[in-house]
C-alpha cells in the first residue's frame, strides 16, 4: 500500500495583468509549496476558508491548473509536465465530483446521455447501456432516470447523478470539491454514506475537499487544513481534531456549533478575531499572524517550517516549542499529550 | 405578552390558475427578547413564513387565512404604507447574502442613514454621526473613513456587518434574520452570530433566526421551531428538543449530521427520500414517505399541532432507544 498521489513542494501562482499590454502587476500565491501524499484507498480531506488554495490544489492534481513549480507523482510517473494526449490514461484514472450537480451537468442532456457519453469518449470496450444501467444501480438510483433531465430530478438525485459520472471508467482517485455542502441536512448525509460505501467497495482514493469540518472529519482519515496557499496542520482525523497543535485549527474547530445545548451553554468560546487576508498581497512570514492570538516578532518575519510531531501529526507554527528553530526531522517528544 | 403572535398562517402561491400552499397552518409566537429558530430544509416554508411577517411576500404569494399580530397590532390589516413605516423601525431583517440586499451604486454611509433619517427622523449630521456610532458597534473598524466607500470595498464578513447595522439603525424590537452567515466562512460566521448575540441581548431585542443549521440553533437559540413540508412539526426548549427529540423528522435530522463532539466512526443515520416538494399532493402526514414508523392513519390523517409537536405517534424515550 503505498503512496497512489504525491503532492510534492507544489506551488500555484496565477499572474494579475493590467493595461493594453497587459503586464503583469502582482501575483496570486494560491497554493505555496504544499507536500502531501495520499495512501491508496485512503479517504484524504483538505479544509479551509475561502481563498486557501484548498480548490485550486485540487483542480491542480485534476490537471485543469498547471503548477508553477513542484510535481505531482500519481502511481509512480511525474504528471505535473503531461500534456495532450499524454494526459488521457491519467484522466481515465483520476475523476471528479463537483459541488453544485446543477451546474457540473449538462441540462441539455438525460442521466443516460452524461454518463454515456464520458463511456464514449473514453472509448469503454464493454456494452454501454449495460454500464449506464449499472452505475445508476450502484449509486441508487431506479433504470428510469436513465431517461430524466437534471432538472427533473432532486438536488440528491443530481449529485447521484455525477458520482455515477465520477465512477464510469472504474478510476483509482476521485477528487470530491465541496461535493456534499450544497445538499440539504438530511440527503446530506445519504450522499457522505454513499461515499463512504463506494470508497470500501470499490477500494477508491479520496481527494476530499471541504469547509464543513464536521462532514471531512466524518469522512476522512487524514488530513490538511489549509490557510492562504499553504499547510498550517496534517494529520490523522485523531491527531487533529483530537490534540490540534497550531492556533489556526484550534480557531477553526471551536467556531463549529455543537448541535448540543448543553454542550454549547457550558463552552466558552472565543472567536477568531479579523478576516482572511488577500491572497494578492499575503502577509510576511507566517501567513497566519495578522489573526493569530498567540503571534510573537519572528513570526513576523520568518516562514515557520512544517514541523513533525509524531504519527502522522505536523504542524507550522513557531509556538509549537517555543524554540527559534525547530528541526524539522526530529519528533518532539514529551509534549504530544 | 408575545411580542409577535402567528396564529394558523397559511401563505399559499397563485401561479396558472392553480393554488400551493406553502406555509400550512403556522402558529407560534416570540417574547421581546427571546432567541427563537426557525429550521428546516428547502421548502419547508421557514422563509415565506418570515416574508409574511415584514409584509414582503411577491404578488404571486397570498396569506389566505391566519392572523399576525405585532405588538398588539394586526399587521395584516395595515395598509401599504403603515407596513412600510413598520419596516425597519420595528421589524427589520437581515438576508443571506449581503452583497444583492445592499445597493451596490450607494456608499455604504448613504445607505445607513437612509434608515435612520426614515426611521428616527434625524438631520443629516445626527444620522451620520449615528452611522458611525452603529458601524463601529458593529465592529467596523475606521468607521469614518469607510462610510463613504462601496459595498464591493467590503468582504463579504464586514457586508454583513453593515446590514446588521442597517437593521439596528431604527433600534427595532424584532430582528428577523434568514439564513445570516451562510454564505460566509466558519470563523466570520463565528464572529458575526456572537455580534448578532451581544447586540441583541444589549437592546432587549428579539431575533429569529432561521436556518438550517442545527449546530447555530444549539449555540444561540432559547427556541426552535422545526418546519417540514410548511408546517411546525415541532416546537419547544432547545435543550428539551435535542435530548429528547418527540417528532420522528427531528430525530432523522439530529441524526444524519455529522459532529465534532461525537467519535466520527458512529454512522450518520440519513432520512430515507427527499424534502417535500410543495408541489407533490401528499396525504395526511407531509412526512409520511420518509418516516420509518408511519402507519396507516399517518397516511390519511393531518396530524394536528399540539403542545408544540404534530405527530400521530410522538416518539418516547422506550420507542427512541427500539431503533
Amino acid at each position: 500500500m503505498g503512496a497512489l498521489l504525491r503532492i510534492e513542494d507544489l506551488s500555484v501562482h496565477f499572474p494579475v495583468r493590467k493595461g493594453l499590454l497587459q503586464r503583469q502587476v502582482a501575483e496570486v500565491r494560491a497554493v505555496e509549496s504544499v507536500t502531501l501524499s495520499l495512501n491508496r484507498g485512503e479517504a484524504f480531506g483538505l479544509v479551509g476558508e475561502s481563498g486557501c488554495g484548498k480548490t485550486t490544489l485540487a483542480r491542480t492534481v485534476l490537471r485543469l491548473v498547471d503548477p508553477t513549480s513542484g510535481a505531482i507523482w500519481f502511481d509512480g510517473k511525474n504528471v505535473s509536465a503531461l500534456k495532450g494526449k499524454a494526459l488521457a490514461p491519467y484522466r481515465k484514472q483520476v475523476a471528479a465530483i463537483f459541488q453544485d450537480p446543477f451546474s457540473s451537468l449538462n441540462p441539455r442532456m438525460t442521466a443516460g446521455q452524461i454518463l454515456s457519453e464520458v463511456l464514449h469518449v473514453h472509448r469503454y470496450e464493454g456494452n454501454i447501456r449495460d454500464r449506464v444501467a449499472e452505475l445508476l444501480s450502484i449509486c441508487g438510483l431506479a433504470p428510469r432516470f436513465a431517461d430524466l433531465y437534471p432538472h427533473e430530478m432532486s438536488g440528491g438525485q443530481r449529485q447521484r447523478v455525477g458520482i455515477a459520472r465520477a465512477l464510469a471508467l472504474d478510476p483509482e482517485l476521485i477528487v470530491c470539491d465541496e461535493a456534499v455542502s450544497a445538499l440539504d441536512v438530511s440527503i446530506q448525509a445519504q450522499i457522505i454514506n454513499l461515499l463512504e460505501e463506494l470508497r470500501v467497495k470499490f477500494g477508491l482514493t479520496y481527494l476530499f475537499i471541504g469547509h464543513d469540518l464536521s462532514v471531512v472529519r466524518h469522512l476522512c482519515d487524514r488530513l490538511a487544513v489549509m490557510y492562504l496557499g499553504r499547510i498550517m496542520e496534517t494529520g490523522t482525523s485523531e491527531e487533529l481534531f483530537g490534540s490540534p497543535r497550531h492556533p489556526y485549527t484550534k480557531a477553526l474547530i471551536d467556531a463549529v456549533p455543537a448541535p448540543d445545548p448543553d454542550g454549547e451553554g457550558m463552552r466558552e468560546h472565543v472567536a477568531l478575531a479579523g478576516e482572511i487576508p488577500s491572497p494578492l498581497n499575503p502577509p510576511s512570514g507566517c501567513v497566519f499572524h495578522t489573526r493569530c492570538p498567540i503571534a510573537m516578532d519572528q513570526c513576523r518575519t520568518n516562514v515557520p517550517p512544517l514541523t513533525q510531531l509524531g504519527g502522522h501529526h505536523a504542524a507550522a507554527c513557531f509556538a509549537l516549542e517555543n524554540v527559534r528553530a525547530p528541526n524539522p526531522t526530529k519528533t518532539s517528544k514529551g509534549d504530544l499529550q | 405578552m408575545p411580542l409577535l403572535e402567528i396564529d394558523n398562517l397559511t401563505v399559499s402561491l397563485f401561479q396558472d390558475g392553480t393554488e400551493t400552499p406553502l406555509v400550512r397552518d403556522v402558529s407560534y409566537s416570540i417574547e421581546p427578547g427571546e432567541t427563537l429558530a426557525l429550521v428546516g430544509e428547502s421548502g419547508s416554508g421557514k422563509s415565506v413564513s418570515s416574508l409574511a411577517v415584514m409584509g414582503l411576500l411577491s404578488k404571486a404569494l397570498r396569506v389566505t387565512s391566519g392572523t399576525i399580530k405585532f405588538d398588539g397590532r394586526d399587521l395584516l390589516s395595515l395598509s401599504a404604507e403603515e407596513m412600510r413605516k413598520l419596516r425597519g423601525r420595528d421589524i427589520s431583517m437581515v438576508f443571506q447574502e449581503p452583497m444583492t440586499s445592499l445597493n451596490p451604486v450607494r456608499s455604504i454611509g448613504a445607505q445607513i442613514m437612509e434608515s435612520i433619517e426614515e426611521n428616527l427622523g434625524l438631520t443629516r449630521a445626527q444620522a451620520r454621526a449615528r452611522a458611525i456610532d452603529l458601524l463601529k458597534e458593529v465592529g467596523v473598524a475606521d468607521a469614518e473613513q469607510r462610510i463613504k466607500q462601496y459595498p464591493h470595498h467590503f468582504s463579504g464578513g464586514m457586508r454583513q456587518r453593515v446590514m446588521i447595522a442597517i437593521a439596528l439603525a431604527a433600534d427595532p424590537k424584532l430582528i428577523i434574520a434568514d439564513e445570516p452567515t451562510t454564505a460566509l466562512d466558519v470563523t466570520i460566521q463565528a464572529q458575526i452570530l456572537d455580534l448578532m448575540a451581544r447586540i441583541c441581548r444589549d437592546h432587549g431585542t428579539a431575533l429569529i433566526l432561521i436556518t438550517h443549521n442545527l449546530g447555530i440553533v444549539a449555540r444561540y437559540a432559547q427556541r426552535v421551531n422545526v418546519m417540514y413540508g410548511g408546517r411546525i412539526v415541532e416546537s419547544g426548549a432547545a435543550r428539551a428538543i435535542y435530548n429528547a427529540p418527540r417528532h420522528p423528522y427531528t430525530e432523522g435530522l439530529l441524526r444524519s449530521v455529522p459532529r465534532l463532539d461525537q467519535d466520527r466512526s458512529i454512522p450518520l443515520k440519513p432520512i430515507q427520500g427527499s424534502p417535500a416538494d410543495p408541489f407533490a399532493s401528499i396525504s395526511g402526514c407531509r412526512f409520511h414517505p420518509r418516516c420509518p414508523y408511519a402507519a396507516q392513519v399517518c397516511r390519511t390523517e393531518v396530524p394536528l399541532f399540539k403542545d408544540g409537536l404534530a405527530c400521530h405517534f410522538p416518539l418516547s424515550a422506550n420507542t427512541r432507544e427500539a431503533v
